[in-house]
């Protein structure tokens, strides 16, 4: 049922079961214990960095069927979306199962979005399980927006490092964890241009869509165990406090961020925290849905922020546009 | 969001971003730089030895300096190299080693021809642009100096 303009509430959907694959560098983070694999090197096996990001996709839909017992007849729909240009992984991954798909594409809050519609279309009962995920692959990140993963021109310290995996939830209408509803965000763009800093750009769009849930669904902060956002990074974090506190909502209690949670810091190639598709996906699909198996975390919001630029209009002297869902999971007492 | 709301937004992005440390990088680039220039005089000092003439024993310099900086690319280090010594690290002749190899690797699964030829230079191509362009404008100056 939708609520305002761009809220929904969901009375029978649920995150039935998750799987979680990662790289290298997120299996020596501190939340590597709550990942179902890890591949050993970043090239997966594989000859390129676009084929190993097919392998982690791969992987983590075999992974969520063989955890919950389905095969491809059994699931409706696969809602998912990547990083690299035309959703090549998507689309190259789904060649090999007989499923429906919508591929979609919010950057980096492509596993929130994913989640939403997906709970909008089993809400609407037109699905019984549908699968939504996404996936990012350092490798393709850095060389469709940055460098050459051996370029050695410096980075800034605002730059963020994109993480390496994929995360596929099976969204139902039987499960343990509920998702009541969500917020479809608005593209944002303040006139942040600095490519370097996708968190600062991100972090207007994020309060945006944070106050619009809030307001829609007549909630406080405080009412929820764990605000997650994406990857704004130790740059975006501070900035969207400090916006939301204008907003009188004050989130620095139970505010964190994915990007910040996923790796150590003590690893220089960090900068400013973890980014990418797979950043919130990994933490949330992983990290998230243990605590609240185990009852440690009971009602979470989920903010997925995307920066859609695109690096060709971006040299063109433009500005990065942003996008915020945001979904609200909740235990099944 | 109207325009005072962004404006707003975008003075509090601009508080809370990073500060460079100019003078630390201005260091690490002297030291980089440094000791690769060192490197360089040794292999001068080291090929004069072998009783070498100076011309070829800058240019087998300049090759070495190369062939080192595209072997450190390969193996990985160099962008470790350049992250440390910043522009100490990338704007001498093994910077730009570096930009080629790095590119050639990246392409690398897209073939010889489509992959690696065609975007070996991508990165060091404005280099030589503009190397070229300023060496046309100096040779010129240059020449019409000497007419006077």
């Amino acid at each position: 049922m939708r609520i305002g303009k761009q809220s929904y509430k969901f009375d029978n959907v649920y995150i039935k079961e998750s799987a979680t694959v990662t790289g290298p560098k997120e299996a020596l983070g501190p939340l590597r214990d709550y990942f179902d694999y890890s591949f050993e090197h970043l090239h997966m096996n594989e000859k390129s960095w676009e084929k190993a990001e097919l392998a982690l996709l791969e992987k983590s839909i075999d992974l969520v069927m063989k955890k919950s017992n389905l095969n491809d007849e059994d699931i409706d729909l696969v809602i998912s979306g990547d990083l690299i240009n035309q959703s090549a992984t998507t689309n190259y991954t789904m060649r090999n199962y007989s499923i429906p798909l919508i591929g979609i594409y919010g950057a980096c809050s492509n596993a929130i979005l994913g989640l939403l519609l997906a709970s909008i279309i089993i809400d609407g009962k037109n699905a019984n399980n549908i699968l939504a995920g996404t996936s990012s692959h350092y490798g393709n990140s850095e060389r469709q927006f940055r460098n050459p993963t051996e370029y050695g021109g410096p980075k800034p310290d605002s730059q963020t490092s994109t993480v390496s995996g994929a995360a596929m939830a099976l969204v139902s209408n039987t499960g343990d964890i509920r998702i009541t509803g969500g917020t479809l965000g608005m593209v944002i763009d303040v006139g942040a241009s600095n490519p370097f800093d996708m968190g600062g750009a991100m972090a207007p769009a994020c309060s945006k869509t944070l106050k619009c849930y809030f307001d829609d669904f007549n909630k406080k902060p405080s009412d929820f165990d764990l605000i997650l956002t994406g990857d704004l990074s130790s740059i975006g974090k501070p900035i969207l406090r400090e916006l939301m506190r204008e907003y009188k909502y004050d989130i620095d209690d139970n505010h964190n961020d994915a990007g910040l949670m996923i790796y150590n810091f003590d690893d220089e190639t960090v900068f400013a925290g973890g980014s990418g598709c797979a950043c919130i996906g990994l933490v949330s699909m992983g990290y998230i849905i243990d605590r609240m198996r185990k009852q440690k975390l009971k009602k979470v919001l989920l903010c997925g922020t995307g920066a859609l630029l695109n690096p060709l209009i971006i040299s063109q002297n433009e500005t990065i546009p942003c996008i915020c869902h945001i979904v609200a999971l909740e235990v099944v007492e | 969001m109207n325009t005072h709301e962004k404006e707003h937004c975008l003075e509090v992005i601009k508080k809370h971003q990073i500060k460079t440390n100019y003078y630390n990088n201005l260091f690490m680039s002297f030291l980089g730089g440094g000791i690769i220039a060192v490197i360089g005089q040794s292999l001068i000092y080291l090929y004069s030895l072998i009783g070498l003439e100076n011309d070829i024993c800058n240019a087998l310099m300049s090759s070495t300096l190369i062939i080192i900086a595209s072997i450190l690319t390969g193996f990985g280090l160099y962008d470790k190299i350049g992250q440390k010594y910043k522009a100490g690290a990338f704007i001498p002749i093994t910077g730009f080693a570096n930009c080629m190899t790095s590119s050639a690797l990246e392409y690398k699964s897209e073939g010889l021809v489509k992959g690696i030829a065609a975007n070996m230079f991508k990165l060091a191509g404005s280099v030589i642009v503009f190397g070229v362009l300023s060496a046309f404008f100096f040779g010129m100056v240059r020449y019409l100096v000497g007419l006077i």
